[in-house]
């Protein structure tokens, strides 16, 4: 009798000292403001791309490019004194590329410096939430930097939930400030610039964008979320590299107007049917005073084969006009002050599909414990406008 | 005309919407929640959309609301 009271009462302080170290949070509050790892991503992209309407020829030419892209970010989280949530993130992302069209820069090149560019994309976020409150405050700082272009942002914003917490308001102001390369097409250059490592002037161009999202749960399926974005853009809007043919055959340097003014409203809603579907929906209206009006329209429904693995097929459909200062190869004339020759500003619709594969095995992917999840997912751009492109993307996940 | 037409209609068809979906809402218990927590219920792109949007920004004339960026980088290509 005394040896299983002994046996009880020693399995019963086990259990309770391996209860105490499973929810630190409740027990120990020093363990709870450690620094600690939440997660460790990395997304890698594999995309390329063709079509015949490329701006720095003109609006003809080839479209053909390739782009490798790998971003990597780590997330840590400690809780402070009075029980506020700090995260904490960095990320760092890369992308290679090669264009044919980068490459027409020189025309008589057969390959020259501006067909493959690396770029180079870190950031740093930090947030604090207030669970007590529902509040959280967060702050941002990014990087880009490529041959010809150069680029930091800078973000603030600020979340309150609804008292029931059914409710989510987040406003956030961001910025960027760049540099635009003055890298002109060949013949137009003056003073014997001829190729890479010449010395370039550069222009700034600036962003500023304000944010306001609010999100909503409905019940115990749906929850919803509206977005509205207003952005302004000041600057040398235009891509020095870009041609334009006027209707006399004389060739000029893309010209747009150095203000822009865009309003993009969104909204998502996403419903989780029986037990195995959920619906992602998502529709934005853009127009801006280029003359850009758009519409978008996504849908992705995820069916989970089992709890821990689903298979995700997603359409998006997309529609613009065209910005009033574009025309195509060798219809602007001398008389027009702004021109451009890019078919991304023409109108035109586009369709994207594709699908999905997520694996998220309690036991870990491939039995690997942190290693808690997997997603790839392929999809296929198509233009009405003769453009297509292609891209496989990855994401695994390390918690 | 068709642009003001379109402007018109959107924002109260928005509205309406809203006031529908948010007039509806129940409360749900935090223990009530396990669908709305799921990974893939959540009211946010994936990370594996990550360049898929930087694509569709550089391809198309419009970007934004979608918590996504809404300047810098050029897309030169």
């Amino acid at each position: 009798m005394k040896k299983i009271f002994l046996t009880a009462a020693m399995a019963f302080a086990l259990l309770h000292t391996q209860a105490q170290t499973a929810t630190p949070k409740e027990n120990t509050g020093f363990e709870s403001r450690k620094l600690k790892l939440d997660e460790i991503n990395l997304v890698s992209s594999y995309y390329t791309q063709n079509g015949n309407n490329a701006a720095v020829t003109g609006g003809i030419g080839s479209q053909k490019l390739n782009d490798i892209a790998n971003v990597f970010d780590v997330k840590l989280s400690k809780y402070d004194s009075k029980s506020r949530k700090h995260t904490f993130g960095l990320e760092v992302g890369i992308d290679h590329y090669t264009s044919a069209s980068s490459d027409m820069i020189d025309l008589h090149a057969n390959s020259s410096a501006s067909h493959a560019d690396t770029r180079i994309y870190p950031s740093l976020s930090w947030s604090m939430e207030n669970e007590k409150k529902g509040t959280t405050w967060a702050l941002g700082l990014s990087s880009s930097s490529e041959f010809d272009y150069q680029s930091f942002g800078g973000n603030v914003s600020f979340s309150a939930k609804t008292k029931d917490r059914s409710g989510e308001f987040t406003a956030k102001l961001q910025t960027y400030l760049d540099q635009v390369k003055l890298v002109q097409p060949i013949e137009l250059r003056t003073g014997g610039l001829t190729g890479h490592g010449e010395n370039y002037g550069s222009a700034a161009r600036n962003t500023f964008a304000g944010s306001l999202s609010y999100s909503q749960i409905i019940n115990q399926n749906l929850q919803i979320m509206f977005l509205a974005d207003l952005v302004q853009q000041n600057g040398y809007l235009s891509l020095p590299f870009h041609r334009v043919y006027f209707n006399d055959g004389s060739v000029h340097q893309e010209n747009l107007p150095d203000s822009r003014l865009k309003i993009p409203l969104g909204f998502r809603a996403n419903y989780f049917l029986g037990d195995r579907f959920i619906i992602r929906t998502y529709y934005r209206f853009y127009t801006d005073n280029w003359g850009v009006n758009s519409h978008t329209a996504d849908i992705e429904v995820p069916i989970k084969v089992t709890p821990f693995f689903s298979i995700s097929p997603f359409y998006r459909y997309y529609t613009q006009s065209a910005a009033k200062y574009f025309a195509p190869y060798q219809v602007h004339t001398a008389a027009d002050q702004y021109y451009n020759s890019n078919y991304d500003l023409a109108k035109f619709n586009s369709n994207f599909y594709g699908a999905g594969i997520r694996f998220a095995p309690p036991k870990g992917v491939f039995g690997l414990q942190h290693l808690s999840m997997l997603e790839l997912r392929y999809g296929h751009y198509t233009k009405n406008i003769n453009m297509n492109s292609d891209i496989v993307s990855l994401n695994i996940k390390y918690k | 005309m068709r642009r003001r037409n379109i402007k018109n209609g959107l924002v109260p068809a928005m509205i309406a919407v809203a006031v529908l979906l948010v007039s509806s809402c129940t409360t749900v218990k935090e223990y009530q929640k396990n669908k709305l927590n799921d990974a893939e219920m959540a009211l946010a792109n994936r990370k594996v959309e990550k360049t898929e949007l930087s694509f569709q920004g550089y391809r198309e004339g419009s970007s934004g609301a979608n918590a996504g960026k809404s300047g810098g980088g050029c897309g030169c290509n």
